[in-house]
């Protein structure tokens, strides 16, 4: 065990393990995006909110669910490390700055800002879960009844309206979604050559993939606090 | 035409190092980068000055000697081309023209724009290699490679380790360079028997040099003089992770 320990420990030390770690993690993260996204889109198809606060309550009570729930953590903080680590590990790898640079014909703004876009996207992330997670899980939420199923579940819907009564919020959950956006487009295709999953046949599907993934996503995410803002405000 | 350089002046590693303006005039636009540098260096000379001290050999672009961060890029605004291979008709008369050496921690100064890349010589010396039977050589049919295999191989073999993937590189990564080293050697039959020991100890060594980490914005691709793909860096990470997990080398 101790050799395995070891050999693992050895291999997320080198770059190239750092590389792999940040892709494996970055995945996982995006079915993690998947699921939520989908969760939350039954926002859009029942204005009462119960269809929602179903889902959620399934959520927020299946063992299993809440297993995942400490592996996402788990996966969201090592994505976290390893980024800061290697951030730190190539500033220092070119002590000297170039007096003139000149990367705008060779490389995107978005693959040279990960640190950045993902520092912002921590940033949200930590206002959101204060805003649903700590809500849900340690504050006492008023219990809704639900029409069909008569089971009391937490009104999970109800803090959406409340959290996105503001246009101020509802414009921070919207810009994080462009960071989430540009964080992807670069994410989701490198995670994949990390990995070492570059491959004639598959090149492309990956790219589009991964470029469909970018821009739907945060759009729907980016809907939903504008659909309930305007549902509920206007 | 005439140029408006700012080339970048230092002694030694040990002090610090500035950029100095020069206007270099009378050049011919098919004059290569190379050959402006001598002319300014001339004049420098015929001035008592001292010279700018540069890397240079074949000055046809496959010794992999010339690099210079022209206008902030390696080896200049050309594509797939060397220092040696830009030519001053790519400038406009009267330009700013920015001249640096390649910046990493890995490759120190030695003097202005000479830089030691003595990095990428201990890679390779840490596992860039095929160990060959002496006697006679066996007939090559004996060895059959497929033709695709042969094709990357070449096109890894192409690389001429000038370091400008490192420079052009916002992370200061080398792994394209390495990749490609080991690509060279990985796709093809001589290749296989020290395989997974190789990926492990040139990668080892390169991060021992003080490279930054690849994240996949492949700057190096674009700027690299020999047109070396980035395929080679996920080639690079499967046989690293093969040779990690599955290996009993250590």
């Amino acid at each position: 065990m101790a050799s395995v320990a070891q050999k693992s420990s050895a291999l997320f030390k080198s770059s190239i393990g750092k590389k792999f770690l940040m892709g494996l993690t970055g995945l996982f993260l995006v079915t993690f995006l998947l699921v939520h996204c989908f969760i939350n889109s039954m926002v859009f198809f029942d204005s009462t909110g119960s269809l929602f606060n179903e889902y959620a309550h399934f959520m927020g009570t299946n063992i299993l669910i809440r297993i995942a729930e400490v592996g996402l953590f788990g996966g969201l903080i090592l994505h976290v490390i390893d980024g800061l680590m290697l951030f730190f590990q190539n500033r220092a790898a070119r002590p000297e700055k170039y007096a003139y640079s000149d990367y705008s014909t060779n490389s995107t703004w978005y693959s040279r800002s990960m640190a950045l876009l993902g520092t912002l996207l921590l940033m949200f992330l930590i206002l959101h879960l204060a805003h649903f997670w700590v809500q849900s899980r340690f504050m006492q939420l008023p219990e809704v009844d639900h029409p069909q199923l008569k089971v009391p579940m937490i009104n999970l819907y109800g803090l959406m309206v409340t959290t996105f009564s503001s246009p101020l919020i509802v414009a921070v959950y919207v810009l994080a979604q462009i960071s989430l956006a540009y964080h992807l487009l670069h994410g989701f295709k490198s995670a994949f050559q990390s990995l070492g999953l570059n491959h004639t046949k598959y090149n492309q599907l990956i790219d589009a993939t991964g470029t469909v993934f970018s821009i739907i996503i945060p759009l729907i995410f980016a809907a939903m606090p504008i659909v309930i803002y305007l549902r509920h405000q206007i | 035409m005439k140029l408006n350089l700012k080339v970048w002046r230092q002694k030694n590693a040990a002090t610090a190092g500035k950029l100095v303006d020069y206007t270099v005039d009378n050049l011919n636009p098919d004059m290569s980068f190379l050959e402006m540098i001598d002319v300014l260096n001339d004049e420098l000379v015929k001035k008592g000055e001292e010279p700018v001290a540069f890397d240079h050999d074949c000055r046809e672009g496959i010794c992999g000697m010339c690099g210079m961060y022209i206008n902030g890029r390696a080896h200049g605004p050309n594509h797939g081309a060397t220092t040696c291979q830009l030519y001053l008709r790519k400038f406009k008369d009267g330009d700013k023209v920015y001249v640096e050496p390649w910046r990493s921690r890995a490759f120190p100064i030695i003097k202005d724009l000479t830089v030691d890349r003595s990095a990428f010589d201990h890679i390779i010396a840490a596992g860039g290699f095929v160990s060959v039977n002496t006697g006679q050589s066996q007939d090559a049919n004996n060895l059959p490679v497929d033709k695709n295999d042969a094709e990357k191989a070449m096109d890894a073999a192409a690389c001429i380790g000038c370091g400008a993937c490192v420079a052009a590189c916002p992370n200061g990564s080398a792994m394209l360079f390495v990749s490609a080293k080991i690509s060279q050697l990985a796709l093809l039959p001589q290749g296989q028997p020290e395989r997974d020991i190789r990926a492990m100890r040139m990668v080892e060594q390169m991060d021992a040099e003080g490279f930054g980490n690849c994240s996949n914005i492949s700057a190096c691709e674009a700027e690299c003089p020999k047109e070396i793909k980035v395929s080679n860096i996920a080639r690079m990470n499967r046989d690293y992770f093969a040779a990690s997990v599955c290996s009993e080398t250590k």
